[in-house]
């Protein structure tokens, strides 16, 4: 039987990076575009953002973004815009035929209530770029490669996480940093695991399901395995993604683009 | 990580996935000889014969009493299901209320994942949210759904591959039963006999999703079959209003659904389906002649969807007869010549033996008591003695057995049925104008009481307390020698029963019904071996597997999924 110790991994480290919380003060609109990190917004956009947004949007989008239709701005659910350049035009010329008017803001204005909006309107969260999905699905089916290892709408291997969703459970800054730093950004779900029964058997796969007595796998053979703990001499979770870090491998914009393409998959 | 290491990582995951999925695939060879590997249940009754029998030994009729539960999966949404499970190599694939499509291990019941389809809350059913199971070719399991769309499921994520429109939800459509798979198609029926849809089969690509045949079970104009829809006669009226209501269109809403899976003979390269009631259900006078293909078993091509035969029970229903039965294959010896048979006991209460390469009538013999008919002429056309008003009909509205699986045994040579017996409907009808996705029944029937206001019998549920006692009607295993049509046997239960049946070869038959009981009976003699309460309606067809060397038998009870084995 192995210890609780190994079978409980920390999950707080991947989380604190996430809640990176800056104290900004109201009122201020952003007058340096520079950025905390690059593809992302810098915590003065989000924060200037908020209140463009409140001078400007409540009033038919609501404080909680869901006012109008099915539109609902603060979980990135669109009907005309998937990219930033999709919504800073949607703002700057409206879109006619309906109640959505064009608004004349400035650029820092514009990139402050994106900014705002990509960060869910939580002045204390990250805010990325969010490219175009064209290009990003380009990218991921090409440059990037990431179809060797992922699966999406039926196409691919079923080793890695299905991304087929991911764009209705992840937001976009989840999304970009599971590229730039898959370790960190990895759901406890999907940390490999590394099983060897007491017949000397390894298995290495991907948890579906888990509970005290046994856990269930896709294994790296693509089979559904259920394991009884018992019979397990080792049982690890590794902490460590076989995913590698794009950081380097894709440009800031493409990321931004891959970023993009990932929110568009809706299951 | 390297990015070196990731791309070796990466590759020789994509070798190794690669290489599963030619060691994993469920091929339409290994269904078409699923009968060989008894260790796992590859299509809804088991094999394409439709048997419901599994080669398995290890449970018999000396250790059955041994039997322990081994695992419980209990489903999410309240309801009796009626789902048969798939197992292929370990895996278990069953469906739950809605269209909830369910992975899990065999061997302990824990889930690997779980497929969520919400169908359109506009879809039409007339009895339930139910759904009686998957189908698998390759590593895609494919579902049909209450909005009668037909979607393929990858059997390792859990995801959906594709999702079709089989037929409109407004004109209230659906599917229920777990399609067929025969070589590279999948193959499905539509319900919606209670709302007067123009019921089909239909193949698609399994690929795809892409039709490849469709058949109707009601013909149209020009159409063989088309003129048994006559035209109705001078005298009638047009007018709904009018006793004498007949309606001229009656083939365009005239039922012929299909709610259960067919069979398949790969000899004759022949699928064979049981095709439900006439609509409207009760009133047949506005809709004169014998109404084809509904109550009827039709044999098609499996390749192009033509017809091949058909053999019609209950020509011109007027109580809702449906002949949704499995259609059960076996080959045996009939007056000293070895013959492809068909055996087929019908909710109209005759016991019938039939050639399957020609559909010719071998036999024919009530199981329950009739009184609709006084018997069978030489091609098994049923000889009609409509009862008077208000008098009682034999067998009643749900029939003698009705969609509950039969099993046979090639061992014992037998049929077996979850028959009701003793029980009488009293049928009225109505003129019955239809309406696009309404009910288009046409009259109605109440189950006959041995007094004024005896309590009715559910049709379709029941609370703990029986208060309507047998003598409205109770339920029975039959078992039936084929080759005479003459009882051998029979276990007999209190209430009525909805189970479905499964033999072995070790001469052990499973079975449940509304008690909540779940029985072994010797297949032999019918003598109870082993029960167990399972507190839920059975309404669902046990199943048997084995993982590891141990055999399992399974049955959902409610809406418990509940797997059985032999003590350790």
């Amino acid at each position: 039987m192995p210890s609780q110790s190994l079978l409980k991994g920390s999950v707080f480290s991947a989380w604190a990076a996430c809640l990176v919380a800056l104290a900004v003060g109201p009122g201020l609109l952003a007058q340096n575009q520079s950025q905390a990190h690059p593809g992302e917004y810098g915590q003065s956009d989000i924060a200037a953002g908020a209140e463009v947004y409140r001078a400007n949007c409540t009033g038919c989008h609501a404080a909680t973004g869901d006012g109008v239709g099915t539109v609902d701005l603060r979980r990135g659910r669109f009907r005309n815009a998937s990219s930033d350049e999709d919504l800073v035009r949607v703002i700057s010329t409206g879109i006619p035929g309906t109640a959505m008017q064009s608004f004349k803001l400035s650029q820092a204005e514009l990139t402050a209530i994106v900014a705002f909006i990509r960060a869910g309107f939580d002045v204390s969260a990250r805010a990325v770029k969010v490219g175009d999905v064209a290009r990003g699905r380009t990218v991921f089916e090409g440059k990037g490669g990431c179809m060797t290892c992922h699966r999406v709408n039926g196409k691919g291997p079923r080793t890695a996480p299905d991304l087929s969703d991911v764009g209705s459970s992840r937001l976009a800054a989840s999304i970009q940093g599971s590229i730039t730093d898959p370790t960190t950004y990895m759901m406890p779900i999907n940390r490999p695991v590394r099983a060897v029964t007491k017949d000397g058997r390894v298995i290495m796969g991907r948890r579906l399901n888990e509970d005290t007595f046994s856990v269930q796998l896709i294994d790296d053979k693509e089979r559904l395995v259920s394991l009884p703990k018992a019979d397990l001499r080792q049982y690890e979770i590794l902490k460590t993604s076989p995913m590698p870090s794009f950081k380097d491998k894709l440009t800031v914009d493409e990321v931004a683009d891959v970023v993009a393409y990932l929110l568009s998959l809706k299951g | 990580m390297s990015t070196r290491n990731g791309k070796l990582f990466a590759l020789s995951l994509l070798l190794l996935a690669l290489f599963s999925r030619l060691d994993a695939q469920v091929t339409s060879e290994r269904l078409l000889r699923a009968a060989e590997e008894p260790q796992n249940w590859l299509t809804y009754s088991g094999s394409y014969f439709s048997n419901r029998y599994s080669a398995l030994r290890q449970i018999d009729p000396t250790n059955v009493k041994n039997l322990e539960q081994k695992w419980v999966y209990q489903g999410q949404v309240m309801g009796n299901w009626q789902t048969t499970p798939l197992v292929v190599d370990g895996v278990m694939y069953i469906t739950q209320r809605q269209n909830d499509v369910i992975a899990l291990d065999a061997k302990t019941g824990r889930v690997f994942w779980i497929y969520r389809y919400l169908p359109s809350p506009d879809q039409k059913v007339c009895c339930g949210s139910n759904n009686r199971g998957v189908a698998i070719l390759g590593d895609t399991l494919y579902m049909g759904t209450l909005d009668a769309h037909l979607i393929a499921i990858d059997t390792k994520t859990g995801r959906p591959v594709w999702n079709i429109e089989v037929a409109d939800i407004k004109a209230a459509y659906s599917i229920t039963h777990a399609p067929l798979v025969i070589k590279d198609k999948v193959i499905v029926g539509v319900g919606g006999g209670e709302y007067g849809i123009r019921g089909f089969i239909a193949a698609y690509d399994a690929k795809t999703g892409k039709e490849a045949w469709r058949f109707y079970t009601i013909p149209g104009p020009g159409e063989p079959g088309h003129e048994t829809w006559q035209a109705c006669p001078p005298g009638s009226s047009a007018s709904p209003g009018s006793a004498a209501y007949c309606d001229p269109e009656a083939w365009k809403h005239g039922g012929g659904s299909i709610w259960m899976t067919g069979s398949y003979d790969s000899a004759l390269n022949l699928t064979y389906w049981g095709v439900g009631n006439a609509g409207p259900d009760w009133n047949n006078d506005q809709r004169p002649g014998d109404n084809l293909y509904t109550d009827s078993v039709v044999a098609l091509d499996a390749d192009t969807g033509r017809l091949k035969w058909h053999f019609q029970f209950t020509p011109h229903d007027t109580y809702d007869y449906d002949s949704v039965q499995v259609p059960v294959l076996a080959d045996m010896n009939w007056n000293g010549t070895p013959v492809k048979l068909m055996l087929w006991g019908n909710r109209n209460g005759y016991f019938y033996v039939l050639d399957r390469e020609t559909g010719k009538f071998l036999l024919g013999k009530p199981f329950v008591k009739v009184n609709w008919s006084s018997g069978l002429d030489e091609r098994g056309r049923p000889i009609q003695t409509p009862q008077p008003p208000g008098a009682p009909t034999w067998p009643g509205n749900q029939g003698g057995t009705n969609w509950y699986s039969p099993t046979y045994s090639p061992r014992t040579g037998l049929i077996y049925y979850s028959a009701w017996e003793d029980y009488a409907s009293i049928f009225r009808k109505a003129p019955m104008p239809y309406t696009e996705g309404r009910n288009f029944g046409g009259g109605g029937s109440t189950v006959l009481g041995p007094v004024p206001n005896t309590p009715g019998m559910p049709v379709l549920r029941r609370g703990p307390i029986n208060t309507w006692t047998d003598a409205v009607g109770h339920g029975a295993v039959l078992a039936i020698d084929p080759k005479t049509g003459d009882r051998k046997w029979k276990f007999e239960m209190t209430d009525v029963t909805d189970s479905g049946l499964l033999t072995t070869a070790s001469d052990v038959l499973f079975t449940g019904g509304r008690e909540g009981y779940f029985h072994a009976l010797d297949a032999r003699t019918g003598a109870l071996l082993w029960k167990t309460n399972l507190g839920g309606q059975i309404v669902a067809g046990p199943m048997t597997y084995q993982v590891d060397g141990k055999q399992y038998v399974a049955t959902v009870s409610g809406m418990n999924l509940v797997a059985f084995a032999l003590r350790d």
